[in-house]
């Protein structure tokens, strides 16, 4: 049970008085014409995608600012879940409801970024720089590195570079990226199963 | 997962252990919840912690982390002795009535072969006893001494309830209670399903403790069941796309496996992986690796790769040893390395021990980072105060930080842990001048085969000679990729029954793995993904939700490894009639002439049930094994051993054997097991884990995560509180062999003492995610703490089970 | 589920009378958030935030689950993890999602003093308007669950909206459509009431011989409810009040404030000082609560 106080005592007096006030001199009522917040999505477009965090593999739907049309670009500005979808049925969890900041993250790189030996920052450089000077690097290691025989059987292996692949990249990223390290000779190769 | 999400709600008893799937994958849990409604499930959760999963189950029982497979041993004795298994299932469908060979043995916790100074097993006695047909003996009566079943009885005898009270400190009564609920689903029409996750993986033990749980699904005839099945939830959204696709050491695409250097020879290699029978009429269905190795090989190398070459044999790198994760940072670490890439992972924060992950980093010549966002090893160079106390000036790594796009901004399909595959769209262009992974893969492959062009090299062999069919060079479309590793007819193929008929023309694709050939005839790059981009286009981006039989099978949605079947091993789910065990959820069933129902037969589609085929085609025995033979490094029959870090510092089991008290067959690094901590100096035993407002060290970077789970924190029971003099809120310092973190204490009634062996032992939590770059509040790095030992089969740190010291910071 | 009209039943501070002639035909709405199934995730608080365009402070962790730790402007719903032992020894991890209880006899709105700032729709929906806002904080008071906050930024007073601009055009609310486990369910009061009735026989046979609905009777019944274990014990969810009742400074408000004129106004303020009082400061008797209700029920 709510027991009136003594300062709610008060602070009703004093509302009475201001909205009586504020009455009497006819700053209302006005009609009150009071409407719900405008529906954002309606003529935004939708598009279909996956959740990229866990292996639920949940349905989502993106709505990109404007309509489609030639001079409209696209913006994600919300994504919720497709109701469609058979496992999770327009449903996300509290990481897929927050996509839309990922997406935006402030943290998003933009520009290839070079640190130089010794340094303590970052430099912009161009993707011709910086591919470039990682496929030189590669292949001077390779080349001098690569283990054609050992003990009279072929090899064939670089065990000197590595690399790791992703967790949520897509198939078709994960397929090329398997076929060229094979084709380099690389072994010291792994993904992100187990962590 | 051996069935899939929405199945789960045909289950009668659910079992989360060794995860959390409340909490780590909300939506899928939601099958949890149906079943609940819909069938009158149970939810019973057995974990260290009171989880979120906890708070809405049935039954809950604690547990000492690391001790699983004395708590399932103890369930697969109970099963045992009371008889409570599903009869007509293991003595037709399981190995159960088998003989082993003589010479197999178990004494002291080490299985017969063992050498102590390689610490590995020779495997020779771990096998079946041959007849003179060359098939395996079995006896039906199962009576003979060495049969599967009377051995497997003998093994577990020893794991009593109050040995599970003793090692786990489970208390009986709860023990007996979980035993009896899933005795309930022996009958052939109860159903009991698993949902796993890191929580057993991420053992020196972990491969063994998820062999416990099949071996029990096996007793209680739910493998293969609609409800049933073991179901590894897998954490990132494609890591089963990654993992069938065979980014591993030693693996190639669709779980074909990459020779090791003494296989010289094609002929040799392949008769090593082509598996003969081992009983009359088995399907045996790895008999056709060569036309998936044949048909890899002509995906990758085109016409280079031809008959006279051996298919292009010698392109492949051969092994020497597993070159995973562990095992590269030892080399980093040993200075034995010059260049890393690393393709959206972050291994500074993911791998264990972060410190030798950083003096590893340091000594490499460059590191390519390719990610979406700023993560922690991008920057490990970085001066990050206590967290990382690194100086930059001392460190000559070159770094190359490469921005990529995001889920939104490419096409393509991930698998999800159901395997299915499904098709995505891009919604919107990248920031800035984020390239997809595919662009910069490309990218950067034609400009290295340029220079080899260009220079000549050593054996530039495989790279220039690598299929590059793209139509635009540096951008491959992820449409022409998913053609490829689905596969296509190179020229057109006659019908094998009526050669005047052509099955597939030249350049056509396939509809599945049945149309591969041996003989260069047909490229495919993944074998299991074949006919995901059939003839009648890309099957993965389908969108049919319809389910006819109401069980949740809907066939039309998306597409599923192999060939869009949606429950393994569904043959198991009908008696030897070909009548589904359970009428109220059929799967498949015999009509007569075919096998038919609710999913894509996983069996000879026209075998008739009672010709002696089992269910398993892909074992040679053509059953499930019990005896796992040589497949585990540490034993046929899963054994417990101790956590490396072990607050006993023995083997309840083996108490007088200090070789059984951790794995033995565990492959340790001598500066790995210097860095071991002993419970003299840390007395409390930690685990680590994920929360479910985070996503492992990315959702730092997300806004709305961190305004709902801001700042890093230890979880603590009221007891240990009480006795450090630890107040709620406080911060606290967190020690282990290898470094210390510092995060607010989170004193809970979720973590209880437990008793083990007569001791009391403390629990602590570490939830992951926090790191030095990203939007929460700046924390440590929860690897600073991990030891650096993998599961002895497929290296999965043990960051579930170690050893540290709370105190007040 | 274009099945509920927007219309308007009830105005802050209005006089005028407010036009009623619609009524939807199948009755108001109702969410219906079931305790037992919720796991505490938070996907309503991010997903409400991400609809309604706010961003809350990154806080600070001070030992709970809570985060951000209580209702702001920018928190609309927020969950409140309590650890509960039962009798028998048992642990419960208690969760539940607080907000807006969307009151059939709302005290915000009572309490309320400048018109349409607060209205309520034939479909049950309490709704704030800011632009009608004068930041008195009344509101505050005349809520029994303590739930509406006022903004530093704009001094206006922010609160769950129900998504009434989703439920316009047929949608359910975004912590609805977004909760994993169906812990959080819509749809019209009538339906949601059957539901949970099999819900809680659902409980009952799972042990829990309390389960129950929380639809509070003080405040007419609410459009939020509550499927709860342990519905005896309302109070063991983080401090869901037992009977919760609108405060008696807002019905003796709303009793005065038809007549609206200063002289009223004056008297008002003698009555309601007999009446303090009289009765006391701490409480009030429930025949004098009812006799509010009445009053107000039937303006």
């Amino acid at each position: 049970m709510n027991g009136m106080n003594r300062r709610q005592f008060f602070k009703v007096s004093a509302a009475m008085l201001s909205g009586s006030s504020m009455a009497a001199l006819g700053l209302a009522p006005q009609t009150a014409l009071a409407e719900v917040r405008q529906y954002k999505l309606a003529r935004m477009t939708e598009t279909r995608n996956t959740c990229p965090y866990c292996s639920v593999g949940c349905g989502i739907l993106m709505y990109g600012l404007g309509d489609g049309a030639k001079n409209a670009k696209a913006t994600i500005v919300h994504i919720e879940g497709d109701a469609d979808h058979p496992v999770n049925r327009g449903t996300l969890c509290p990481k897929g409801a927050s996509l839309i900041d990922f997406i935006h993250s402030p943290n998003r790189l933009k520009q290839p970024q070079y640190r130089a030996p010794g340094s303590d920052k970052w430099q912009t450089i161009s993707w011709d720089e910086a591919l470039d000077r990682i496929a030189a690097l590669m292949k001077a290691d390779r080349d001098a590195n690569f283990v054609e025989k050992t003990e009279g059987k072929t090899v064939n292996r670089w065990l000197t570079t590595g690399m790791l692949a992703a967790s949520a990249s897509s198939n078709e990223t994960a397929y090329l990226t398997h076929k060229i390290v094979r084709s380099l000779g690389m072994l010291a190769f792994d993904n992100q199963a187990r962590v | 997962m051996t069935n899939h999400w929405v199945d789960i709600k045909n289950a009668d008893i659910i079992l989360i252990m060794g995860g959390n799937a409340a909490e780590a994958h909300p939506c899928g849990f939601k099958w949890v919840t149906e079943a609940k409604a819909h069938r009158g499930a149970k939810l019973i959760v057995v974990d260290p912690r009171f989880t979120r999963s906890a708070s809405v189950a049935d039954v809950y029982a604690p547990i000492r982390t690391g001790t699983d497979i004395v708590f399932l041993g103890g369930v697969i004795r109970y099963l045992l002795e009371k008889d409570q298994i599903q009869h007509e299932y293991v003595r037709n469908y399981t190995d159960l009535s088998f003989i082993v060979r003589e010479d197999f043995s178990f004494e002291n916790g080490l299985f017969s072969g063992y050498n102590p100074e390689k610490r590995r097993y020779d495997k020779s006695s771990w096998d079946y006893e041959r007849g003179e047909d060359g098939y395996v003996k079995t006896d039906p009566t199962l009576q003979h001494p060495r049969c599967v079943y009377q051995l497997m009885k003998q093994h577990y005898a020893r794991y009593t309830p109050e040995m599970v009270e003793r090692v786990c400190g489970t208390p009986q009564a709860k023990f007996l209670q979980i035993c009896e609920m899933l005795a309930s689903t022996a009958p052939a029409n109860r159903v009991a399903t698993i949902l796993y996750a890191l929580g057993w993986a991420q053992h020196s033990i972990g491969a063994q403790i998820i062999r416990t749980a099949a071996m029990m699904q096996l007793l209680l005839g739910n493998i293969g069941m609609p409800g049933g099945g073991i179901n590894a939830l897998r954490g990132h959204s494609n890591i089963q796309g990654l993992t069938d696709l065979g980014l591993m050491s030693n693996l190639l695409p669709g779980y074909l496996t990459l020779p090791n250097e003494a296989e010289q020879e094609l002929p040799q290699y392949l008769a090593a992986r082509t598996l003969k029978p081992l009983r009359p009429n088995q399907m045996s269905y790895w008999q056709n690796y060569p036309k998936f190795f044949v048909s890899l090989m002509k995906a990758w190398w085109g016409k280079a790769a031809t008959a006279e070459n051996n298919w292009a044999y010698d392109y492949l790198p051969k092994l020497d040893k597993p070159y995973d994760l562990l095992q590269v940072i030892e080399l980093m670490a040993q200075g034995k390395m010059n260049g890393y890439i690393c393709q959206g992972f972050n291994p500074l924060a993911a791998a264990p021990n972060k410190a030798k992950v950083l003096e590893g980093l340091a000594k490499l010549k460059y590191l390519v980072v390719m990610d979406p966002l700023a993560t922690e090893t991008s920057e490990f160079w970085r001066n990050a105060g206590e967290s990382n106390p690194v100086d930059p000036s001392k460190i000559q790594t070159e770094v190359f930080r490469l921005p990529t796009t995001c889920f939104a901004e490419e096409d393509g399909s991930l698998v999800n842990s159901g395997r299915w595959l499904q098709w995505h769209w891009k919604g919107a262009e990248p920031p800035g001048e984020a390239r997809s992974d595919i662009e910069i893969m490309a990218e950067l492959f034609l400009r290295i085969r340029e220079r080899y062009r260009r220079e000549g090299g050593v054996f530039p062999d495989p790279i220039l000679d690598l299929a590059w069919p793209y139509v635009n060079a540096a951008r491959p479309t992820p449409e022409e990729l998913a053609k490829e590793y689905s596969g296509k007819a190179l020229v057109d193929l006659p019908d094998a029954k009526d050669p005047t008929k052509i099955v597939r023309r030249a350049g056509e694709q396939l509809a599945g793995f049945a149309e591969l050939r041996d003989d260069g005839s047909t490229a495919c790059g993944c074998w299991i993904f074949a006919g995901c981009w059939g003839p009648n286009g890309n099957l993965m981006a389908r969108r049919d939700n319809s389910d006819p039989t109401g069980i949740g099978q809907t066939l039309g949605w998306a597409w599923a490894w192999p060939a869009n079947r949606r429950i393994l091993y569904n043959r198991a789910s009908a008696d030897l009639q070909g009548r589904p065990f359970d009428p109220q959820r059929k799967l498949i069933y015999w009509n007569g002439r075919a096998w038919t129902g609710a999913d894509v037969p996983d069996f000879k589609a026209d075998e008739p049930p009672d010709s002696g085929m089992g269910p398993f085609i892909m074992n040679p025995e053509g059953v499930a094994r019990f005896f796992a033979r040589a497949g585990m490094a540490e034993g046929p029959f899963p054994e417990h051993y101790e956590p490396f870090e072990t607050p006993l510092g023995y083997n309840p089991l083996h108490p007088n054997t200090p070789a059984a008290t951790s794995n033995p067959a565990a492959r340790v690094f001598a500066r790995d097991l210097a860095d071991m901590g002993k419970v003299e100096e840390f007395p409390h035993v930690a685990t680590t884990y994920r929360l479910t407002e985070h996503f492992h060290y990315w959702t730092k970077h997300v806004l709305l995560n961190n305004i709902v789970q801001p700042e890093q924190f230890v979880e603590i029971g009221e007891a240990l509180a009480k006795e450090l003099g630890i107040t709620n809120g406080q911060q606290v310092k967190v020690s282990s062999k290898r470094g210390y973190i510092k995060a607010v204490a989170l004193v809970t009634k979720r973590i209880r003492p437990l008793t083990i062996e007569g001791k009391t032992v403390h629990q602590v939590g570490i939830p992951i995610h926090w790191g030095f770059t990203g939007l929460t509040k700046p924390g440590f790095l929860a690897n600073t703490l991990t030891p650096s030992v993998g599961d002895g089969n497929i290296q999965t740190p043990e960051f579930k089970s170690f050893l540290v010291k709370v105190e007040k910071a | 589920m274009a099945l509920q009209s927007l219309d308007i039943k009830r105005r802050s501070a209005t006089t005028s009378p407010t036009p009623s002639v619609r009524e939807p035909s199948v009755g108001a709405v109702a969410k219906l958030i079931d305790v037992s199934k919720c796991i505490g995730c938070k996907a309503c608080q991010t997903a409400c935030m991400e609809w309604n365009d706010l961003r809350d402070e990154v806080g600070t962790n001070v030992g709970v689950y809570d985060n951000p730790a209580d209702l702001t402007e920018h928190s609309w719903t927020v969950m409140r993890f309590a650890e509960y032992e039962t009798p028998q020894g048992d642990l419960e991890w208690l969760i539940r999602k607080d907000g807006c209880m969307h009151c059939e006899d709302p005290g915000c709105l009572k309490a309320c003093p400048s018109p349409g700032a607060i209205v309520q729709y034939a479909n049950g929906i309490v709704d704030f308007h800011q632009e009608h806002c004068i930041g008195c904080g009344y509101c505050v008071t005349g809520c029994p669950f303590n739930v509406p906050r006022i903004s530093k930024k704009d001094h206006k007073a922010y609160k769950c909206t129900l998504c009434s601009d989703r439920v316009a055009v047929g949608q359910e609310p975004a912590c609805v459509k977004t909760c994993p486990t169906g812990a959080i369910e819509f749809g019209t009061k009538e339906v949601m009431t059957e539901h949970a009735q099999a819900r809680i026989a659902d409980l009952k046979s799972r042990g829990y011989a309390n389960a129950g609905l929380y639809d509070p009777a003080g405040v007419g019944g609410t459009h939020v409810m509550y499927v709860l274990h342990h519905a005896d014990q309302p109070t063991l969810y983080s401090g869901l009040p037992k009977d919760p009742q609108i405060s008696p400074a807002v019905s003796l408000w709303k009793g005065v404030a038809k007549p609206l004129s200063m002289a009223a106004m004056a008297l008002a303020a003698l009555v309601g000082f007999f009446h303090y009082m009289r009765v006391g400061p701490a409480e009030t008797s429930e025949e004098d609560e009812r006799n509010a209700e009445k009053e107000v029920s039937h303006e």
